[in-house]
């Protein structure tokens, strides 16, 4: 019951936050137009430069066209989801720690870090997630795949788990910005190595393809998700998925209650 | 630093234009020098941005294992080598200046600039110049290492080529620079002009040859993005430094094409706007 009302009494607080958010964006809307604009241009040189690899009727890592076309689909989809929430969110975590205004989040009767992770959301990521569902859903329907319930119920758990070590990626890098204040320069790092997300990891040499299943997870971000809704993927694969997106929760939630004991505001 | 005294001497004898381009060669030389002092400061976020710019590695990563790179006629280690080299000449080519001239606006700093008997231009150029001696180091680091990984693409490409090669890469710099400062000229008609350099990133992502030799892009679309400056910025030096077959002669008419084009404009864009300049937060 306590739980009950507790989750309500957040969801509106969200509602809130996010209907402000989308009056204040709804000022500038050239915006949408060049953002569609810029969405569609990269969408046609990413699928551009992806059928290089398609010349006659090759392969890619074991992959036809349509099948990597989902997992275009999901990175386009999430790279949406970063511009939606994470990049303005966890930029404006930096910003607080660096003026101080960190110390108000903390005093609001609000979990911190649900509050510095959901306080905006900028609509202008929101038609390139829309074409990535589109993208998903060409490529699943060309590959002549029918995905019965479980294999959208195990593609949606997978897109879950993605979605949550994207966070966690992120969270991580803003949150170590009490410590090193300068850090979201990294984001930029941290962006360029995602960009292989766009190609199926069985792509890449064995060396990378390790380090794409362990250190930094771009095979569960992409490459899984579109395993399981084309129903290929192994048991083995969807169990690691479900475990790395847990586990990168629990260490983001760790690494900001730690963070929190050595936060000392920015004026003293 | 003794930078006033070296401004301040006097040259007797030469010719006035002599005594110019002396004078010339002080102001670089100290705008330089106090520039490159003031990135040494940054090295910590310029090895971070030298690290952001991996994208042709990853991409030859790809490359060297794909069924249609080796239907294309091309060797796993011509591709080791030619985005080995894009890799380079991305380092020696990536231009910021619209987002420091879009910052100085809006915080009010381009108003002593503006008053100095120096074109503004110039200083943002010193500075380019000077970030890209600080990633110096970074990148012969970064060459070595992928060396290491992949011994069997070591090359020195011969010396005619390195030359042209090094060539190529600058004129590509002040080529994106132009184009860049062009759009950084309408910092003086709008607050966000930034935002339309994606329109000249994306083009360029595409085009310039960092996710594919332009040999793999088919015939028509190959022709098009030669007649773009975007394949003079990475594709013309890359090939060249690597020893990949390449028409140099068509790479550097182009070069010079769009250099003819764009110097014109910027220098009408600058004074239209000089003359708009209403300072901020006055």
């Amino acid at each position: 019951m306590d739980l009950a009302r507790s989750i309500a009494r957040h969801g509106r607080s969200i509602a809130r936050f996010w209907s402000s958010s989308l009056a204040a964006e709804m000022e500038y809307q050239l915006n949408l137009l060049i953002e569609v604009a810029a969405t569609l241009i990269t969408l046609a040189g990413s699928l551009f430069t992806l059928s290089l690899f398609f010349g006659h009727g090759q392969k890619l890592g074991g992959w036809s066209w349509d099948a990597a076309l989902v997992v275009l689909g999901i990175y386009t989809l999430l790279n949406g989801f970063s511009s939606t929430l994470l990049r303005p969110n966890l930029g404006n975590l930096v910003k607080q720690v660096q003026s101080g205004g960190l110390d108000f989040v903390l005093l609001k009767p609000m979990d911190s870090q649900l509050w510095v992770s959901v306080r905006t959301l900028s609509p202008w990521g929101l038609p390139e997630m829309a074409l990535g569902l589109a993208l998903v859903t060409i490529g699943t329907s060309r590959s002549g795949v029918r995905p019965d319930a479980s294999a959208l119920l195990t593609g949606g758990l997978m897109l879950l788990a993605g979605i949550t070590i994207l966070y966690s990626l992120w969270f991580v890098l803003a949150a170590t910005s009490i410590w090193f204040v300068k850090i979201w320069n990294a984001t930029e790092v941290l962006r360029s190595l995602l960009a292989a997300g766009q190609y199926p990891v069985s792509a890449y040499p064995s060396p990378l393809r390790l380090l794409f299943s362990t250190l930094l997870p771009v095979a569960f971000l992409t490459t899984v998700p579109a395993q399981a809704i084309l129903g290929l993927a192994s048991g083995r694969s969807l169990m690691a998925g479900l475990a790395f997106g847990g586990l990168s929760l629990v260490a983001s939630r760790r690494l900001w209650l730690f963070a929190l004991r050595h936060y000392t505001s920015a004026s003293s | 630093m003794s930078l006033r005294p070296s401004l301040g001497r006097r040259r007797t004898g030469g010719s006035p234009a002599g005594r110019a381009l002396a004078f010339a060669l002080r102001i670089a030389r100290a705008l330089f020098v106090s520039q490159y002092a003031l990135m040494l400061e940054f090295r910590a976020e310029i090895l971070l941005w030298a690290l952001s710019g991996l994208l042709p590695l990853l991409m030859f990563s790809l490359w060297s294992g794909a069924p249609a790179g080796a239907a294309a006629g091309i060797s796993h280690q011509a591709f080791a080598r030619y985005f080995l080299a894009a890799f380079v000449v991305r380092q020696f080519t990536v231009v910021w200046v619209v987002y420091a001239f879009e910052e100085d606006n809006l915080l009010g700093r381009l108003s002593p600039l503006l008053l100095q008997p120096l074109p503004l231009v110039w200083r943002y150029a010193a500075a380019h110049l000077a970030e890209q001696a600080t990633r110096l180091p970074f990148v012969v680091v970064m060459v070595a290492l992928f060396f290491l990984a992949v011994p069997e693409a070591a090359w020195i490409p011969s010396p005619t080529r390195l030359l042209l090669a090094l060539l190529a890469a600058h004129l590509g710099f002040w080529l994106n620079f132009l184009l860049q400062h062009a759009i950084t000229m309408l910092c003086f008609w709008s607050e966000r002009a930034s935002a339309l350099e994606r329109f000249l990133f994306m083009p360029y992502l595409f085009l310039s040859g960092m996710l594919a030799p332009l040999d793999l892009y088919p015939e028509a679309v190959r022709r098009f993005a030669l007649l773009t400056p975007f394949p003079s910025m990475l594709y013309l030096p890359a090939q060249l430094a690597s020893g990949a077959p390449v028409d140099a002669v068509a790479g550097f008419r182009t070069v010079a094409l769009w250099m003819a084009v764009l110097i014109p404009l910027n220098l009408w864009l600058w004074r239209a706007g000089v003359r708009r300049y209403a300072a901020m937060g006055g």
